[in-house]
């Protein structure tokens, strides 16, 4: 059990290819900390330094209060589980618990007693005695975990895991890893592309662009507050709306193409700029039949039944962009309807010309 | 292949067993032969086995064929057995680590390296057969184990296989091995070579095949009879000048020297289909 520090971390690849400026990230022991982002956002090549997998260019980690950058990877007391699960072909699941334990020269019996606990923990006691390709997807995860696990480590670092897997086995997965780190209580650094893993899974969530830390913050954090336009479209689903708008000169609230007037206190300050005014699909509800000034018209042009939800695709009157509203399941619309809809006040997020937040407290 | 015709069936089978019988007529007509006197198989080949079986293979195999010019069988079995072995063997063990250089090691001219030894594919032991000779020579290595062998050890077809099959190896083994605390060596001998084990039998099957067949090298090495190989050894018996070859025994021979490279093929059968038509991960 272990904090991690990583502090002012740079990577540079030869090239010279700058994949990581300069990041700064703390983790409180026992904490899960998800890295999210696009595919080559950098978030793998930070989880390989704090692995050792990966050189340092700039700066230092820290793991437990222990610099670790000249370390080798298994001197830094990690365990990693890789997208592929990596594990080896020829051992059985049994061998491939115990190999990091023999390489450490851990006694035999007390070998055995290690994988047969962590095996008992992930289910996997029936079957020690198979090779990888006789497992299942879900159980070479489990395996994967198990050697993980078994040697009880500072800190557990996940890449990707659940990429492999089918949709149903990875919400399973999501939540057995969730149960087994809250009972290890181990430090974990867990990385996915996937926002709806990171959302579920971590305490907290660092969101990565290009090599940079757009916003570190809790799940409800990031969903509510998002610091940069990028992490607002990033995390939620289906994706914020983006208009253009411009700021009352009053302050109060925004005009939008259209004759739409958005009150909201975020723009104060503002008179007069132009921003870009975010609105979560779930935030546009069905308004009273109007013309009032923070209602509009949507032209309503493909409908997704999800059931609980209908998600009604089309343009606002006015914005030439689709817009998607994600409206009550027992709404009754078509294709080719016209809609009013409103904001729910207090839940549309602006952003300025360098696409950073306004307004938030 | 699922279709399901009768009269395709019969011509595959045919066509399969034309084939067969086309590989495996000469090797019956060298036993056949093998199975007469002399003196019958000079009149003309025989088509069936005669009853000198025990005869002949008897003289060969106790009395030796000096007649024929060519020292004991035993000793020239053994001869091939020993440079087989030592460069089936020694080709592998080199190449697996050269390859292990070349694909997980960053050093300097490390891709000239790779491409010097790609190169020497294109010298086959014919074309570098002088300088290679003036070297053993030079080292005092004729009429030995060690010059029969070590010149054809080294091998650019190997280390290119198993280069390219540790570059299929997935990148996350590797890291998974270091997470687990294993070097280098330790990788190699726990992780790569057990996987490349199916890899390993093929190639030894072959390299022994290619000891056994070579003939030139042997010869230009050898002038003491105690190193001669069996494949010199039944040309020595073919060709003893003036005189008429001794058939039946040069034949029983051949069908000896043939079994050393069979037993092999057999023992190695099945990790062999394996190695050459699945890559296991």
């Amino acid at each position: 059990m272990a904090p991690i520090a990583i502090d002012g971390v740079r990577k540079v690849y030869p090239g010279p290819v700058e994949a990581i400026p300069n990041l700064s990230l703390e983790i409180a022991d026992g904490e899960l900390c998800v890295l999210v982002g696009p595919s080559g956002c950098g978030k793998s090549t930070l989880l390989r330094m704090v692995a050792g997998l990966e050189e340092i260019t700039g700066g230092e980690i820290r793991i437990g209060g222990r610099r670790v950058n000249d370390l080798e990877p298994a001197e830094r007391d990690i365990a990693m589980v890789f997208q592929n699960y990596a594990l080896y072909p020829h051992m059985t699941v049994y061998d491939n618990m115990a190999y990091g334990l023999r390489n450490r020269g851990v006694p035999k019996a007390e070998i055995r007693a290690l994988v047969d606990e962590a095996a008992g923990i992930l289910g996997l006691s029936a079957l020690l005695a198979r090779k990888p390709r006789q497992l299942s997807g879900g159980q070479r995860q489990r395996v994967a975990m198990g050697r993980a696990i078994v040697r009880k480590p500072q800190v557990f670092l996940f890449d990707e895991p659940l990429s492999n897997l089918d949709a149903k086995l990875r919400s399973q997965m999501r939540v057995e890893i969730k149960r087994l780190q809250r009972r290890l209580a181990t430090t974990s650094l867990y990385v996915t592309h996937d926002q709806v893993e990171a959302m579920t899974l971590g305490d907290r969530l660092l969101i990565m662009n290009h090599g940079i830390a757009e916003q570190v913050g809790t799940p409800m954090d990031v969903y509510h507050r998002p610091a940069t336009r990028f992490v607002a479209g990033f995390i939620g689903s289906p994706m914020m709306n983006f208009l253009p708008g411009r700021v009352a000169g009053d302050g109060r609230g925004v005009h939008l193409p259209g004759g739409w007037l958005l009150a909201t206190a975020k723009a104060r300050g503002h008179a007069g700029r132009p921003v870009t005014v975010g609105i979560r699909p779930e935030h546009l509800q069905p308004a009273a039949t109007g013309t009032d000034s923070d209602t509009i018209t949507l032209r309503t042009e493909l409908i997704e039944v999800l059931g609980a939800d209908t998600l009604v695709h089309g343009r606002l009157d006015g914005h030439d962009d689709t817009v998607i509203a994600r409206l009550p399941g027992s709404l009754q619309v078509a294709a080719g309807d016209n809609l009013p809809l409103a904001a729910e006040p207090g839940t549309v997020h602006l952003f300025d010309e360098t696409e950073r937040a306004i307004g938030h407290v | 292949m699922v279709e399901r015709r009768p009269v395709m069936t019969v011509v595959q089978h045919l066509v399969l067993i034309l084939g067969a019988a086309l590989f495996v007529f000469p090797i019956y007509l060298a036993f056949v032969a093998s199975t007469h006197t002399g003196v019958e198989v000079s009149r003309g080949l025989p088509l069936f086995p005669g009853d000198q079986l025990v005869t002949n293979y008897g003289t060969v195999l106790s009395d030796g064929i000096a007649s024929a010019g060519a020292p004991p069988l035993g000793l020239m079995l053994f001869n091939s057995t020993v440079m087989s072995l030592a460069i089936a063997i020694g080709k592998i063990a080199i190449s697996l680590l050269s390859a292990f250089a070349i694909v997980y090691f960053r050093f300097p001219f490390r891709i000239l390296a790779f491409w010097t030894i790609f190169i020497t594919l294109m010298l086959p032991v014919e074309v570098r057969i002088l300088p290679t000779y003036e070297v053993v020579a030079g080292l005092g290595m004729l009429n030995s184990y060690a010059g029969l062998s070590i010149p054809l050890i080294a091998s650019a077809t190997a280390t290119f296989l198993f280069r390219q099959f540790f570059m299929t190896v997935p990148d996350e083994l590797t890291d998974a091995a270091r997470i687990d605390g294993a070097g280098p060596l330790k990788f190699f001998r726990d992780i790569l070579v057990p996987l490349s084990r199916t890899n390993l039998a093929a190639l030894f099957v072959i390299l022994f095949l290619y000891g056994w067949n070579q003939y030139l090298w042997p010869l230009l090495v050898t002038t003491d009879e105690s190193y001669y190989t069996i494949v010199m050894g039944i040309q020595r018996m073919a060709n003893v000048g003036e005189q008429q070859p001794v058939w039946n025994l040069v034949m029983a021979t051949a069908i000896l020297a043939l079994l050393p490279p069979v037993v092999v093929i057999l023992s190695m059968q099945r990790l062999f289909v394996r190695g050459l038509i699945e890559v296991e991960k």
